[in-house]
């Protein structure tokens, strides 16, 4: 109610905005405040998002069994492919990327956070060097080193790989943190949080569309990185595609080959799934 | 809400303790690293208990460093700052946080939050019970004008700019914090949202009697608001604080009075209300009084024009001489509507505004109900303005004595306390 009311029209009826209680006119505030937004529409996740990609990845995958099927196999080629070498390999690929990029994120986002608290930051361009050392290096030269130092094996495969993909984590993890509205940090500090509660509770919610941007972009760069595992005697599906290249065995390679991609393919769209479903509410844009 | 009077002193820990707390501000001085002038320079003041103390200076002036010095989010270089009489200069700052309200420019609300979590987020750092919590929340939105039940679940990015303000003072509010500090809370908003928001603010603190620390750039804005006034200059020198009527009528010196600005007879309007001018009556008659006698009244009164008020006694029209006559004696067509009253608590600014648009310069002041209780006309206006600026004036004169004697002892204290620059605790 304004201090000023407005006359009420002389016939009892009062005009829109203005009610009366008790003989009392009351006029509501004469620019009403903008209507909010409508509430963005439910769900997050349309079906077109959820069908697509597993039906294109399926029909890709029956082509290739259907086709691999009526291909002509050797006994080399029946050679690689026989007492489910092709499952093996492909577990050992999954087991791989998964290994790789808990780690990643397990070394890459704790180091995005120290590396953007107050005391820590004169370290930042030596640490992000390092990294970008490590993604410069070609992946292959480096699993060469690699093996060298530390022997054949799934441990050095893991290694290279996650040296490779650590910087998207590290660097998507501190612009992230960096992007948050300082004025909205120092209101956290304001109302009395504890650094560890500005982080927990409003930095990394924040930050948590960008960080999960990164982990998609490594997990991607994993898969692919994977079937190099190979040539450091670390299994996976680079198996098939390596002995599809050296016996010159088309099937095999195919199949290697169509395997890694689909992975790829999945990975990422499960990524792109947990990317929606994580990013905290209310920071949908576009509402 | 009930409302127990504000007690001096009262601890601020109790739990619904309505009263603010007092703050001392003693030397307060911050040198940022790097720069060798400080940017706040001993600032001595002394906020009462529950008094809404604006701080306004031009920017770059130290306003926001003094007042985060307050709540320790920027650590004083050398001097003490005393809540309720402790020195909270080197309490462990999250917990004397938690124990002051902090709203600012543009909500400062968590997006990833929904307007009760946001709300919520002190009261349960303090340790209060969820269902405690739950219902504070709801209060805190009633008290502020919002719906709870609309506007709990809904996230900030779903709010307008004023309705997020509200959201920010209700989360500074939540865990009753016996002191505020609000920095320039306002200034994202447009003007009318702004001027609800003040209007809200002044009505909240007539509620809870919190201390406020308000900082702005906007001098109307500290007129409107402050209880008292803190005009600072470069490095939060203090230019003069004091009343919004003081600091209007007699600026200490021509920084402030450049503050000021042009028009500040027109600003003092906003600090009156009509209520403390007189009001005149006027000749009125109702709809229910018979044609003729309105006839008589008109043509024997010594105006030639009437008041007529309806059924409730609510001004209605303003009726002339002839317009009876011209209407051929139908009430309905005759006279022209009021389109415009004032209540007693207006302030004198509105009233004079009505009065200006007003053709025949008047305008009917109204009570509660909206009860005809008088007439206020340019003449009365002209009057009351004039003898307010004269009793300003004599007040003023008595006030500069004081003034020049509290100055000349800040002078000496600043000789004193803390003159040579103390050696700073950081960089």
């Amino acid at each position: 109610m304004t201090w000023r009311t407005r006359r009420p029209p002389p016939e009892g009826e009062r005009p829109a905005g203005e009610h009366e209680v008790h003989g009392i006119a009351f006029r509501d505030p004469e620019t009403p405040e903008e209507p909010p937004p409508a509430a963005p529409a439910g769900r997050r996740v349309g079906p077109a998002k959820l069908t697509v990609l597993p039906s294109f990845l399926l029909l890709l995958l029956l082509g290739t069994w259907l086709w691999f099927r009526g291909a002509h196999l050797d006994a080399i080629a029946h050679n690689a492919i026989a007492d489910g070498n092709v499952w093996l390999r492909l577990r050992q690929h999954i087991v791989l990327t998964v290994l790789s990029t808990v780690l990643v994120l397990v070394i890459a986002i704790p180091l995005g956070v120290l590396l953007t608290r107050r005391r820590l930051r004169p370290a930042t361009p030596v640490v992000v060097a390092v990294a970008n050392i490590g993604q410069a290096t070609p992946a292959i030269g480096l699993l060469a080193l690699l093996v060298i130092w530390m022997g054949i094996g799934m441990r050095a495969a893991l290694v290279g790989i996650v040296v490779y993909a650590v910087l998207p984590v590290l660097s998507n993890t501190m612009a992230g943190l960096r992007a948050i509205d300082p004025t909205l940090a120092e209101a956290a500090r304001g109302i009395g949080m504890s650094p560890l509660g500005v982080l927990f509770k409003v930095e990394l919610p924040l930050a948590v569309p960008l960080i999960l941007a990164g982990v998609r972009t490594a997990l991607v760069l994993n898969v692919g990185t994977a079937t190099l595992a190979y040539f450091g005697g670390g299994g996976g599906l680079g198996d098939l595609i390596a002995s599809g290249i050296t016996n010159q065995r088309m099937p095999v390679l195919v199949l290697g080959s169509v395997l890694t991609v689909a992975l790829a393919l999945l990975v990422d769209w499960l990524a792109s799934l947990a990317e929606l479903l994580l990013r905290p509410r209310g920071l949908e844009a576009g509402d | 809400m009930p409302e127990p009077e504000p007690e001096p002193g009262t601890v601020p820990a109790a739990a619904h303790a309505v009263s603010g707390a007092a703050i001392h501000l003693e030397n307060l001085t911050k040198r940022f690293p790097g720069s060798s002038a400080p940017a706040v320079d001993c600032v001595n003041m002394e906020i009462r208990a529950g008094e809404l103390v604006v701080f306004v200076g031009p920017s770059g002036c130290g306003k926001t460093t003094t007042m985060k010095m307050i709540n320790r989010l920027i650590e004083p270089t050398s001097g003490r700052i005393r809540i309720d009489g402790e020195d909270v200069t080197g309490m462990d700052p999250v917990r004397l946080r938690r124990k002051i309200g902090y709203a600012i420019q543009q909500s400062g609300l968590f997006p990833h939050m929904t307007v009760a979590q946001n709300i919520a987020l002190v009261p349960r750092m303090t340790g209060w019970s969820k269902a405690r919590t739950g219902t504070r929340v709801d209060e805190m939105l009633d008290l502020v004008g919002l719906d709870p039940g609309e506007f709990r679940a809904r996230y900030p990015r779903q709010l307008s700019g004023g309705q997020q303000q509200r959201v920010g003072v209700a989360r500074a509010l939540a865990a009753d914090p016996p002191v505020l500090l609000m920095d320039e809370p306002f200034g994202a908003v447009d003007p009318i949202t702004r001027d609800h928001l003040q209007d809200e603010l002044i009505r909240l603190q007539h509620e809870l009697h919190k201390t406020i620390v308000f900082v702005t750039h906007d001098f109307d804005e500290a007129i409107k608001l402050g209880d008292r006034i803190a005009v600072l200059r470069e490095r939060s020198h203090i230019a003069q604080f004091d009343t919004p009527e003081a600091i209007l009528t007699n600026p200490a010196d021509d920084f402030v009075s450049g503050f000021v600005g042009a028009g500040a007879a027109l600003k003092r309007l906003n600090l009156t209300r009509v209520r403390d001018v007189g009001v005149s009556a006027f000749p009125t008659a109702t709809v229910d009084d018979p044609l003729q006698s309105i006839f008589d009244q008109l043509r024997t009164g010594t105006t030639n024009e009437v008041l007529l008020l309806d059924r409730h006694r609510r001004p209605y029209k303003w009726l002339r001489r002839g317009d009876l006559m011209r209407a051929k004696g139908s009430l309905a067509r005759a006279g022209t509507l009021v389109h415009d009253t004032v209540t007693r608590d207006a302030t004198l600014r509105d009233a004079l505004e009505a009065v200006l648009i007003d053709n025949a310069g008047r305008v009917a002041v109204t009570g509660r109900r909206g009860e005809y209780e008088g007439v206020v006309d340019m003449e009365t206006l002209m009057n009351s303005v004039h003898e307010l600026l004269e009793a300003d004036r004599l007040d003023a004169a008595e006030h500069q004595h004081l003034l020049e004697e509290q100055r000349s002892q800040q002078t000496r204290q600043e000789q004193e306390g803390c003159a040579p620059g103390e050696p700073g605790e950081e960089g």
